[in-house]
C-alpha cells in the first residue's frame, strides 16, 4: 500500500467517522421543551382586528412602513402572510354561521418547542432559546432556504431582492424585551388582552379554565399545546382553527423526529457498507484468481500436450528415417 | 487543423459552437443579473415556495442521472463484471461534471453562496439532513475527481502519478459507493420533514429508500442513454473494444434496470397500501401519480425486459432514454409539482424564464465540457498505452 492510499483512506475515514459520530449524535439530541419558558396566548374571541399589533411590531424591529397605515383596516379583506416587511400579520375569517360575527387571528412564527426550522438548517442559524423565542443568527445564514421548506406553518420568508447580505425574516418574540423582562411589543399595545404572555405552562392552564368556564365560547382545543410536538404561541378559538387557515393534520410529533430515522442510518451505512463491499470484492478477486489459475494450467497442460505431441511426432520422424 | 486560415475558421463556427456560444453568453448576462439583482430579479421564488428548479432539476434531478458513476464503477471493479469496462470512463466523467454543476447552480440558487462552505468550517447543523448531504456530495465530488484523474493524467503523459491513483481504484470505488448510498437516499430524506406539504401520495416513510433505488435506475439508465448518443455524437472516439463492449453493456445494464424497476414497482405498491393511500389514486393528483407510476416505472420495466429477452438493443436504448424522463419527472413531482398542493393556485410555483434560462446555460457549460475532455482524454477509447492496465 503507497503511502499516499493509506493518507488518503485515513483521512476520508476521519471524515466518515465524524459524520458517525455527529449524526448519531445528531439523531438522538431530541429537545423537550424547556420547563420554565415563556409563551403568548392569542384569544381569537377577544381580538378586534384592530392591526395595533402589527403596528408596534413593525417598529420595535425597525421594519419599512407599509403602503397604506396600519389604521388602513380595508387591508382586512384580503388573505394575508407573513412578509419580509411583516413579521405578524392578522386576517379575517367570516364565521360560516352568518349570524356571528367574524373572527380575527394574528399570525407570526409559533416559536415551536423543537422548531423544525432549527432541525433543518444545516449551519445552526436558528436556537431555541430557554426564554421561549426561537431565534435567528443571519451572520451564519446561508440562505438554502430549507427552514422555509421546514416550517408547518409557512412562516419564514426571505429577502430575495437583496443581492448580497439576503436574511430570512422572522418574528423574534421580541427576545431582547423578554430578556429585560419587558413584554413582547404586540402583547404590550393590545388594547383588548387577546394577547396575553406567561409562562406557557401557566397559560395552559389559563386557557383549559377560560374553556371549562365558558364551553359555549370557545372550542375545547388550545391549538398550539401539542401541534408539531408544542408551541410557545397558544390559540383558543370559537370558530374551528381549520377556518382560521390553521391546519388541523399537522400531528403531534415533532419535526426533528420525522428526520431522526433517516439520520439515525448513516452510521449502519457507513460502518455495515464498507465490510460487505470488501467483502464481495474479495470474493470476486479470489474467483477471478482461480479462473486465470486455471486457465494458466489449462494452457500449460495443452502445451505440454502439445509440446509432448510434437516430441512424439519428431521422434516418430527420427525413427522414420532411420527406418 | 493548421492547413490553411479557412478550415480553422470553419471549425471553429460549427453549428455546435454557434449555438453553444450563443447560450453562453446569454447565460453570463443572466448571470450578472442574478448576482446583481437577487434571486427575486431572475425567478419566481416565493415564500411560499422557497425551492423551484434549481433545487427540483438541477440539484435533485442532477445528482441522480449522475448516479451513473458509482453503479458501473461498483459493477466493474467489486462486483468483478469486467466485460463492462468501457462503461465505467464515460459514467464517472459525466458523474463528476454532473456534481460539479450541481455545486455550480447551488452557487446560484443559495442567497449567499460564498458562505456555502459555514456548514462545515462555522457551525455544523448536524441535525439536518442538508448537512449530511452537503458532506457527502462534497466528498464524493473529490472522490470522482479522483477517480476521473487517471484518463486526464494518461492524456499528459504523467504515468508515474496516474499509476498511483490507479492502484486507488477499489478504494476510491467503495467510498464512491458508501458515499452515494448516504446522499442519493437523503436527498430524499429532506422532504421527510415535511409531510403537510407534499402530497401524501409523493410522502412517505420510504422516501429515502425509494430516492436510492430510483438513483440506481437513473446510472444504470443513463450509461445506456448515453453511450448510445456518445455512439452516434463520437463514432471516430470509439475503438474497436469499446464498440464491442457496447452491446453487452446495453444487454447487461438492460436487465439489471428492469429488474430494478420491477423491485422499485413493488416497494412503491407496498408503500401505498402501508399509508393506506389508495383512496387517493382517483383524484387528479393520483392519476398523475399513476402516470408516472405506470408510464414511467412499469412501462419501462416491461420494454427493457422486452428488449433484453428479444436482443433488440434499440428498445432498450429508447428504454433507457424513457426511463431518465420519468426520473426527471420523479423529482420534479416531488420537489415542485406535488409539493404545496394544499395551496391555491395563485400561490403555486411556475419557473421563470430565465431560471430555465440558467439552467440551460448550465447544462451546456457541462456538454461543452464533456465534449472538450471526450475529445482529448482517453474516455472512450483506452490509451494504447495502458491498455493492460485496467
Ligand atoms: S413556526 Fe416555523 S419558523 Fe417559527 S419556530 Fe416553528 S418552524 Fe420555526
Ligand atoms: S436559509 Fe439560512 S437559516 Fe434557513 S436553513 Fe438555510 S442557512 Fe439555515
Ligand atoms: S392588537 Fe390585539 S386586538 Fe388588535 S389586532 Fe392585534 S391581537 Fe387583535
Amino acid at each position: 500500500m503507497s503511502i499516499s492510499r493509506r493518507k488518503f483512506i485515513s483521512w476520508i475515514s476521519a471524515g466518515c467517522t465524524s459524520l458517525i459520530c455527529t449524526t448519531a449524535h445528531g439523531a438522538k439530541k431530541q429537545f423537550k421543551g424547556y420547563p420554565d419558558s415563556f409563551g403568548i396566548l392569542h384569544d381569537t374571541t377577544i381580538c378586534i382586528g384592530c392591526r395595533r399589533c402589527e403596528d408596534a411590531c413593525n417598529s420595535v424591529n425597525n421594519l419599512p412602513a407599509p403602503e397604506k397605515p396600519f389604521t388602513d383596516l380595508s387591508i382586512l379583506d384580503k388573505k394575508r402572510r407573513t412578509t419580509t416587511k411583516a413579521y405578524t400579520v392578522v386576517n379575517k375569517y367570516e364565521n360560516k354561521d352568518k349570524n356571528k360575527a367574524s373572527v380575527f387571528r394574528k399570525s407570526q412564527c409559533n416559536h415551536c418547542l423543537e422548531p423544525a426550522c432549527a432541525s433543518a438548517c444545516f449551519v445552526k442559524a436558528f436556537k431555541k432559546t430557554k426564554e421561549g423565542p426561537v431565534t435567528y443568527d443571519p451572520k451564519v445564514c446561508v440562505g438554502c432556504r430549507y427552514c422555509m421548506i421546514a416550517c408547518p406553518f409557512e412562516i419564514p420568508t426571505y429577502e430575495y431582492d437583496e443581492p448580497l447580505t439576503p436574511r430570512v425574516m422572522k418574528c423574534t418574540m421580541c427576545h431582547d424585551l423578554i430578556k429585560k423582562d419587558k413584554l413582547p411589543a404586540c402583547v404590550e399595545i393590545c388594547p383588548t388582552g387577546s394577547l396575553k404572555f406567561g409562562k406557557r405552562d401557566a397559560l395552559i392552564k389559563y386557557a383549559r379554565e377560560r374553556i371549562s368556564k365558558f364551553p359555549d365560547r370557545y372550542i375545547d382545543h388550545i391549538y398550539g399545546e401539542h401541534e408539531m410536538g408544542g408551541t410557545s404561541w397558544l390559540y383558543i378559538s370559537n370558530l374551528s382553527f381549520n377556518e382560521m387557515g390553521m391546519r388541523e393534520d399537522l400531528g403531534i410529533t415533532p419535526a426533528p423526529e420525522l428526520t431522526a430515522g433517516a439520520l439515525g442510518a448513516v452510521p449502519v451505512v457507513v460502518s455495515l457498507w464498507p465490510v460487505l463491499l470488501t467483502g464481495i470484492y474479495a470474493i470476486n478477486r479470489r474467483k477471478e484468481k482461480l479462473a486465470e489459475r486455471e486457465k494458466a494450467e489449462a494452457v500449460s497442460s495443452a502445451v505440454e500436450a502439445a509440446k509432448a505431441g510434437r516430441e512424439k511426432v519428431s521422434l516418430d520422424k527420427v525413427r522414420g528415417s532411420d527406418g | 487543423m493548421f492547413k490553411n486560415g479557412n478550415s480553422t475558421v470553419k471549425s471553429i463556427f460549427t453549428p455546435f459552437n454557434v449555438i453553444t456560444g450563443i447560450i453562453v453568453l446569454f447565460g453570463l448576462v443572466l448571470t450578472v443579473v442574478r448576482f446583481t439583482g437577487g434571486l427575486a430579479a431572475v425567478s419566481n421564488l416565493s415564500d411560499y415556495n422557497p425551492w423551484g428548479i434549481w433545487i427540483g432539476l438541477d440539484l435533485l434531478t442532477g445528482v441522480a442521472l449522475a448516479a451513473g458513476g458509482f453503479v458501473a464503477s461498483a459493477a466493474v471493479y467489486i462486483f468483478g463484471m469486467k466485460k463492462y469496462h468501457a462503461a465505467v470512463r464515460p459514467a464517472i466523467l459525466t458523474a463528476f461534471l454532473g456534481y460539479a454543476l450541481v455545486v455550480v447552480a447551488l452557487s446560484y440558487d443559495v442567497g449567499i453562496p460564498w458562505r456555502l462552505p459555514y456548514p462545515f468550517i462555522i457551525q455544523q447543523g448536524t441535525t439536518s439532513v442538508l448537512f449530511e448531504v452537503g458532506i457527502c456530495v462534497c466528498l464524493y465530488l473529490i472522490v470522482l475527481f479522483l477517480e476521473f484523474s487517471p484518463a486526464a493524467l494518461e492524456w499528459l503523459g504523467m504515468k508515474k502519478i496516474r499509476s498511483l491513483v490507479h492502484r486507488l481504484t477499489v478504494v476510491l470505488t467503495i467510498f464512491g459507493v458508501i458515499l452515494s448510498t448516504l446522499h442519493q437516499s437523503s436527498l430524499g430524506a429532506l422532504f421527510l420533514i415535511a409531510p403537510s406539504k407534499l402530497h401524501p401520495l409523493w410522502y412517505s416513510s420510504y422516501l429515502p429508500v425509494y430516492f436510492f433505488i430510483t438513483a440506481i435506475i437513473a446510472g444504470l439508465s443513463m450509461v445506456l442513454f448515453e453511450g448510445a448518443l456518445c455512439h452516434h455524437l463520437f463514432a471516430d472516439k470509439l475503438d474497436e473494444a469499446h464498440k464491442q463492449e457496447k452491446d453487452q453493456i446495453a444487454l447487461g445494464f438492460g436487465k439489471a434496470a428492469s429488474w430494478v424497476l420491477a423491485g422499485y414497482f413493488a416497494t412503491k405498491v407496498v408503500g401505498i397500501s402501508a399509508d393506506n393511500n389508495w383512496h387517493y389514486l382517483l383524484t387528479g393528483y393520483g392519476l398523475w401519480y399513476l402516470t408516472e407510476l405506470l408510464g414511467f416505472v412499469g412501462l419501462p420495466c416491461l420494454f427493457y425486459a422486452i428488449g433484453v429477452r428479444e436482443r433488440r438493443l434499440t428498445l432498450i436504448r429508447w428504454t433507457a432514454g424513457w426511463t431518465v424522463m420519468g426520473i426527471i419527472l420523479n423529482r420534479l413531482n416531488i420537489c415542485i409539482i406535488a409539493f404545496n398542493w394544499h395551496l391555491p393556485a395563485s400561490e403555486r410555483y411556475f419557473p421563470h424564464w430565465m431560471e430555465i434560462g440558467i439552467s440551460v446555460f448550465l447544462i451546456t457549460c457541462g456538454l461543452i465540457v464533456f465534449k472538450y475532455v471526450v475529445s482529448r482524454m482517453p474516455v472512450l477509447y483506452s490509451h494504447p498505452d495502458y491498455k493492460e492496465t485496467h
